[in-house]
């Protein structure tokens, strides 16, 4: 399929994700973490949205052919056992770039999670290289 | 624990090398099944000489730093760049230097320069980082 500026904006549907206990802790004893409270399942380790995964329509990356290049999560409020999260996730950025490896297409992806107030809890982007 | 001054490192996180078992877990716990982490074979195949870690478990192992410095909660932000791949049996050290701190929210807003470098003192992971303190 064609990666180019045209996928710009395109967005996922909102995907329901109820955090759970075990699901935190395990992600925390993957990691190797020692905080008694990712341990216990309480409060999520700052990289746990990874665990969220969401499908962009039209967007059907082969996964061999993808490099992360970069990541970032900001904030608002630290994610719980129990949050009932409304994800959603959009194209943001398409671009070529000349490289070391020669011509490559960059894909930048965010994505935000809302509490079931609607309240933002964090947004994330995630870059990614296209060979 | 008190407030860290431009300049400061805070505490160096040496982490396990990475092993087969923990990528398979990591694998399980994120759902990132790309099995370039998991199938020598499958890493092989792509010119890899055997299956390489996940760049996102590197980036956990930063946010590990943070946490076990300011404890659970306490990451405001977070953004790295992959820079080398990880390989198998590699010993990461994580990192962090203390870039600036000013008032906020009744506590302490600190940015911080982070990175997770290999027993060669390569960068494999780095970025920057925002902790708040409630003091």
């Amino acid at each position: 399929m064609e990666i180019d500026r045209t996928l710009i904006g395109r967005a996922s549907r909102v995907e329901l994700h109820e955090v759970e206990r075990g699901a935190i802790r395990r992600f925390a004893e993957a990691i190797g973490d020692r905080e008694p409270l990712h341990l216990s399942g309480e409060i999520a380790p700052p990289t746990f949205p990874t665990t969220f995964h969401g499908e962009l329509p039209g967007l059907a990356l082969d996964k061999k052919r993808i490099l992360h290049a970069g990541e970032e999560y900001r904030y608002h409020r630290p994610i719980r056992a129990g949050d009932a999260l409304q994800v959603v996730w959009r194209v943001d950025d398409v671009y070529e770039k000349e490289g070391s490896l020669g011509r490559m297409t960059f894909i930048v992806i965010a994505s935000e999670g809302r509490d079931g107030l609607g309240l933002l809890v964090y947004r994330s982007r995630s870059t990614l290289i296209y060979r | 624990m008190r407030l860290p001054e431009p300049g400061e490192e805070i505490p160096r996180l040496v982490k396990e090398p990475v092993g087969k078992l923990q990528l398979l877990h990591y694998a399980g716990a994120s759902g990132d099944d790309n099995l370039v982490h998991t199938d020598v074979e499958t890493a092989r195949s792509v010119g890899l000489p055997s299956v390489i870690a996940h760049g996102m478990l590197s980036m956990g192992f930063l946010g590990q730093l943070l946490t076990d410095y300011a404890g659970a909660g306490s990451v405001r932000g977070i953004e790295v760049r992959f820079r080398r791949m990880v390989h198998l049996g590699d010993r990461l050290t994580c990192r962090g230097v203390v870039r600036e701190v000013r008032g906020a929210d009744g506590g302490h807003l600190v940015a911080l320069r982070v990175w997770a470098e290999n027993d060669g003192g390569e960068q494999v992971t780095e970025g920057d980082a925002e902790i708040w303190l409630g003091f």
